[in-house]
């Protein structure tokens, strides 16, 4: 076995003929935080999907714990995730059931663990994310920060090797956003596990992760430490860290010139 | 000119490729869910807890609806049969029609329209709000946690809502006709006793009514996995659940009945 827990080789996919992603390589060692970051469309929740076999690649693999994900049947899919959690974009939390049946629920479906052992599990897991108190609350009766620490807390439930964050800081406000951030380091931390953080959140995430890359048209654009990445002069990395209006990535959407579209050729002329 | 000919049979064609490939996938989901029903009954819980929504709080709607078409049905009945001085026959024709057409046909049109449409509205809610997906990055199959339960739950209810839309029929004929109009008591139910025969048409209409709960939740389970995960879609969705079981429902019911009873002598 090799150092890494997940190896991601050559992979490719596309919708019908369109391309999303093409020819991707990763490596990730465990008791790490790694952002994948780029712009809306980039193909970064299709990687989450395709190392949760959600999708099929259309070349390349992933691997995770030496299984290569897309080659396994249904059977051993599910058996591979169960030592997968994912964090959605809005938490995803179970509406009918309450918080604590919510972080419950994977316990419950998985093990026949007595109750009174899963009221202790849930419990903990509910003070790791600092929401103890709010147990017996209804997923309706949560803000945004306190339904996705929930939903932090539900897949972290059966204490997984691997966590997939879908854009985790989006819609937060200042004190939730790095509730969460560190959230995801310190659980990382204290788990052993690897922490896949699809994020456009610049400021927040190279905060807390180990290591970023930068997707741009389904290409890896750039990678490297925080560091690294702070003081590159790539120009896309440059643009997307410090946030700046034009420059690889265009401000404006392809389109005929201006001044035809305006009818102004004649002016011109 | 041609163009537009050609234009208007190419949409004709997609239409119908398209129907008929959406019944395809309709067809693979039904098999599927029942491939994956074995944990409904492992579990027998989660269907029970399904049959409390989907059962339990149609209830008020069918009995209500069930009272007032029984009613209607009496004082129509005496209506026309006092004419020939045959008003006794009323209890039959209360009892006839319900068992074997209204019953069960009424029942499975407000069960669409009350049951199957929060099925497929709130599956299509938990598609657009990744509970679904979610689940499955749980290792938990959503089909067999969510959507059997469901369909289980859909197919135990009907026939005995069908039952009890009938049984509340046949007590509001007898309401109208015999406490208030003033049918003579004994003869409305011993004709009534005499006519409806067991397994031609009570076993009858509880065949049809299991038919149609297969067929209502099987259209609400599909519409609602299907759903575009939007507002929009789950909207449409909605609307399509109540129509199209409809239509299966009243079209179902030509074809069974013309199956049993041919031989009406």
């Amino acid at each position: 076995m090799t150092d890494n827990l997940i190896e991601i080789k050559n992979l490719a996919f596309s919708y019908g003929t369109r391309p999303i992603l093409n020819n991707v390589n990763m490596a990730m060692s465990r008791g790490k935080v790694i952002a994948v970051m780029g712009g809306s469309g980039s193909g970064k929740t299709t990687l989450l999907r395709l190392i949760g076999g959600e999708i099929k690649p259309s070349a390349g693999y992933v691997k995770v714990a030496d299984q290569i994900v897309h080659q396994l049947s249904r059977d051993e899919l599910f058996k591979l995730r169960r030592k997968m959690g994912m964090l959605f974009q809005f938490g995803a939390l179970f509406t009918d059931i309450s918080v604590f049946d919510n972080v419950a629920f994977q316990i419950r479906e998985h093990t026949g663990l007595p109750e009174s052992m899963i009221r202790d599990l849930v419990l903990m897991k509910l003070q790791a994310v600092g929401l103890r108190g709010a147990h017996h609350l209804m997923p309706a009766e949560l803000s945004g920060g306190m339904a996705r620490r929930v939903a932090l807390a539900r897949s972290i439930a059966l204490d997984p090797m691997l966590v997939m964050y879908d854009e985790p800081f989006t819609g937060l406000d200042p004190i939730s956003l790095s509730v969460i951030g560190n959230l995801i380091r310190r659980l990382t931390d204290a788990l052993g596990m690897i922490s896949i953080v699809v994020t456009h959140d610049v400021q927040e995430s190279l905060k807390i992760v180990d290591y970023v890359y930068f997707l741009a048209d389904g290409v890896i654009a750039a990678q490297g430490t925080p560091q690294e990445v702070k003081s590159s002069v790539a120009p896309f990395v440059h643009q997307f860290v410090h946030g700046e209006e034009d420059g690889p990535v265009p401000f404006h959407y392809p389109a005929r010139p201006y001044q035809i579209d305006l009818e102004l050729e004649s002016v011109v002329a | 000119m041609r163009n537009r000919i050609v234009a208007s049979i190419q949409a004709v064609g997609h239409k119908t490729i398209d129907g008929v490939w959406r019944l395809g996938k309709a067809s693979r989901f039904f098999v599927w869910v029942l491939l994956k029903s074995t944990t409904s009954f492992l579990r027998f819980g989660l269907v029970v807890r399904e049959i409390y929504f989907v059962g339990v709080l149609s209830l008020i709607i069918i009995l209500v609806s069930g009272l007032f078409v029984g009613m209607v049905l009496g004082l129509q009945g005496y209506e026309t049969l006092q004419k020939y001085g045959s008003e006794s026959a009323v209890g039959t024709l209360v009892a006839l029609s319900l068992v074997r057409e209204l019953g069960p046909v009424m029942a499975a049109l407000l069960f669409a329209s009350r049951a199957g449409s929060a099925i497929t509205a709130e599956i299509g809610l938990m598609k657009a709000t990744d509970q679904l997906a979610a689940m499955g990055m749980m290792a938990v199959d959503p089909i067999a946690r969510v959507v059997a339960p469901r369909f289980w739950a859909g197919v135990i209810s009907m026939p005995l809502l069908a039952a009890m839309f009938t049984v509340m029929g046949i007590f509001g004929g007898y309401l109208v006709t015999v406490v208030f109009i003033g049918v003579d008591n004994g003869s409305f139910w011993s004709q009534m006793q005499n006519n409806v025969d067991f397994r031609y048409d009570i076993v009858n209409g509880v065949i049809k009514s299991c038919f149609f709960g297969v067929a209502v939740t099987a259209i609400a389970v599909f519409e609602g996995f299907d759903a575009p995960p939007t507002a929009e879609g789950v909207s449409g969705a909605t609307t399509r659940t109540v129509v199209t079981s409809s239509l299966v429902i009243l079209g179902l019911d030509f074809v069974l009945t013309s199956f049993m009873f041919r031989g009406v002598s």
